[in-house]
């Protein structure tokens, strides 16, 4: 460790740290290292625990904060040649050991690449790549090659975008109010109190109005073999709209149904995706969409189907069961929610025909039948859940005949 | 069920009480209330739900006419109009108040009916009230209750309850009854139905429960078929007068069509048997 170091070799470290942390997205500036300095200096640096809670004390404000800071704080101290540690990952021929014994978040990784000083940085990059497969959330970008044969730094870019991208979706009118000026209603209880503000002398009403609200979304995603290139990408985009915002539930189904939205809210989404990760255990397998349905019709329609809900089913329709009950239960779905959205990203063939059984038997019972497999038609699908319906998608209708 | 209830009694805690419709939630608050002698304030829960709705209210009429009146009186003088405009004369109880008022009779049974069907902000508010048993009126302070009421919360479970106010109660969730047990309901709620008619409501009821239904029939349903069938003078079930009064059992469409028919006719021929083999046994 730095004990044997100087004190000027320590603030250099400690300031390389801080900085590492930063671009891993933590909110840590200057002001920080000042502090980070001046408390250890209080405290010492006899022992590693006292020296990780002297650190995680000033640097850490925020709970989702502290899993990254872990694991930066144990790869940045273990060695602080982190440098060499870094490039010896990335050699072929290096006789180094792999080094992370769990995998590093790819956003750990990223920051401490980035922290060396400069002239190293063009090999950098290409090492983070090597680093990082050896995860399971870089793991995915392989698989997402394949999304639109994107290339990794691409899916990173594409990732970033999702991470950007904001939903609005169209709101529907509750009963609760809200001052506004050209309100319809008169607040008594405010007028009243505005009145004792001014005297007596003149009343000025304060109008209210009803208050909006953006509906429930709720996202049930295939994420069975023949989707596998998509569902990764598409869970990056349903965490982007879970953190958005509050009353989105996102179910996943092979051959099972999960719920994940408690594991989405994890802010991180490294750490998000590998908790949905550990917790679904029918990834790429088959699909049967009529059972996974009933299960959702059965157990959760009543509880996350609230006034205008608005549900976005995305799966391909290639069903093991060949549809079997699913129209039934596609049909009870329709009926519990406001508009029924079907994402499949096999749309993107400008020859695709709904053919399959499964296909069949969802098409007569969506509102919208839109494709899913870039980032243009996550775009499009953003834009089109704050209108009525998507401008330029071709309607249900048209799609029937083909899928008699 | 009887131990939930009995804490939540003598430990003077809310009890919230979850289940699906019809189970008899809401029958606990009003039984409770009836038998211990109290009064039964009832809160029903609606999207949109305010304090004004749910708490209290300042009385703006007589309020206005208050201000008329001091400024007939050449009284202009604006604090002191303004501490008499809000004193407690003014205000109109809502539901939650009342339940911190004195009772003569003790302190009131306070039930908060569907806590689901109103939003996050609302149950937020609940918690100072379940907690330390105040409710803070801006203008006039806090108000304590002189002896805390006893509170039932329900919910049907259209969405969750947030964690900040469950743990503030005794939870408990309440499941369809047991065949005996609905059969004891029954005999209590339904006495003027044959003794047979009772026997056969419950055992078709309870074979429904173990089948695929979106939604199973709650023991609402089951008295409400119950008095139907001895409306309709039935003295037992047979194919045809279950045919016509489906629809009190059943809710839903699809349930309906599942049932009607063959399947009823199967469920009730299955029940004849075994009614028959019990009463063979205990003879």
């Amino acid at each position: 460790m730095t004990d044997d170091g100087t004190a000027g070799a320590l603030a250099d470290n400690i300031g390389y740290f801080v900085r590492a942390l930063r671009a891993a997205g933590l909110p840590v500036g200057t002001g920080h290292l000042l502090d980070a300095l001046a408390a250890v200096q209080q405290v010492g640096i006899g022992s590693r625990t006292d020296f990780y809670w002297t650190l995680h004390a000033v640097l850490v404000s925020r709970i989702r904060d502290r899993e990254v800071f872990d694991q930066a704080f144990h790869v940045f101290w273990r060695n602080p040649g982190l440098l060499e540690r870094m490039r010896s990952l990335a050699l072929p021929d290096s006789n180094a050991p792999a080094v992370a014994p769990e995998p590093l978040s790819r956003r750990v990784a990223d920051a401490l690449a980035t922290t060396a000083p400069g002239t190293a940085r063009i090999s950098e990059e290409t090492e983070l790549d090597r680093d990082a497969s050896e995860t399971w959330s870089a793991s995915e970008s392989l698989d997402g090659q394949d999304f639109e044969s994107m290339s990794a730094d691409e899916i990173e870019q594409a990732k970033a975008a999702i991470g950007r991208m904001q939903l609005l979706l169209k709101p529907v009118r509750v009963r609760r109010r809200e001052p506004h000026p050209r309100g319809q209603r008169t607040d008594l209880r405010a007028s009243m109190r505005r009145m004792l503000r001014q005297g007596p002398d003149s009343i000025t009403l304060v109008k209210a109005r009803n208050r909006s609200r953006p509906p429930p979304l709720v996202v049930i995603c295939d994420i069975s073999g023949s989707m596998k290139r998509y569902s990764r990408m598409l869970l990056h985009f349903t965490h982007t709209l879970t953190n958005d915002r509050d009353r989105v539930f996102t179910f996943v189904f092979g051959t099972r149904l999960t719920h994940i939205t408690r594991f989405l809210r994890e802010r991180d989404v490294d750490l998000a995706l590998a908790r949905v990760g550990s917790e679904v255990l029918d990834w790429d397998g088959g699909t049967r969409i009529g059972s996974c349905l009933k299960a959702f019709n059965q157990a959760w329609s009543r509880r996350v189907l609230g006034t205008g809900a608005v549900v976005l089913l995305i799966t391909d329709g290639l069903d093991r069961d060949a549809g079997s009950g699913l129209g039934d239960e596609m049909r009870r779905l329709h009926m519990s929610c406001a508009r029924l959205i079907c994402l499949n990203p096999l749309l993107r063939y400008a020859a695709y025909e709904p053919r399959t059984q499964g296909m069949r038997a969802i098409l007569p019972h969506v509102d919208e039948f839109l494709s899913i497999h870039n980032l243009d038609s996550m775009r499009d699908l953003v834009e089109a859940l704050g209108r009525d319906r998507a401008r330029n998608a071709k309607r249900v209708e048209e799609w029937l005949p083909m899928a008699r | 069920m009887a131990t939930a209830v009995y804490l939540a009694l003598s430990l003077n805690r809310p009890l919230f009480l979850e289940g699906e419709a019809g189970v008899g939630k809401t029958e606990i608050a009003k039984v409770l209330a009836a038998s211990l002698g109290r009064q039964l304030i009832r809160l029903q829960c609606y999207e949109g739900l305010d304090i004004a709705s749910a708490a209290y209210e300042w009385n703006y009429a007589r309020q206005m006419l208050e201000i008329r009146l001091a400024e007939a009186a050449g009284d202009a003088d604006r604090d002191r109009l303004a501490a008499d405009l809000f004193e407690a004369r003014f205000l109109v109880r809502r539901p939650l108040l009342q339940a911190l008022d004195v009772h003569a009779e003790g302190p009131p049974v306070l039930l908060i009916d569907e806590l689901d069907r109103t939003d996050e902000p609302f149950e937020a508010y609940l918690l100072e009230l379940l907690s330390d048993w105040q409710l803070s009126v801006p203008e006039l302070g806090t108000i304590t209750a002189a002896a805390p009421p006893i509170v039932i919360l329900t919910s049907n479970r259209t969405r969750e309850i947030h964690d900040a106010l469950k743990r503030r109660c005794f939870y408990h969730w309440v499941d369809y009854p047991s065949a005996a047990r609905e059969l004891r309901i029954l005999e209590l709620k339904a006495p003027d139905a044959p003794f047979v008619l009772r026997n056969q409501v419950v055992g078709f009821v309870q074979k429904l429960r173990q089948l695929d239904l979106f939604k199973m029939p709650g023991v609402a349903e089951t008295l409400d078929w119950c008095s139907a069938l001895t409306q309709l003078d039935a003295v037992a079930l047979h194919p045809a007068v279950i045919e016509d009064t489906l629809g009190v059992l059943l809710k839903y469409q699809d349930d309906i069509e599942k049932i009607q028919g063959t399947e009823a006719a199967r469920l009730l021929t299955e029940l004849q048997v075994e009614m028959a083999e019990a009463a063979m046994r205990m003879s």
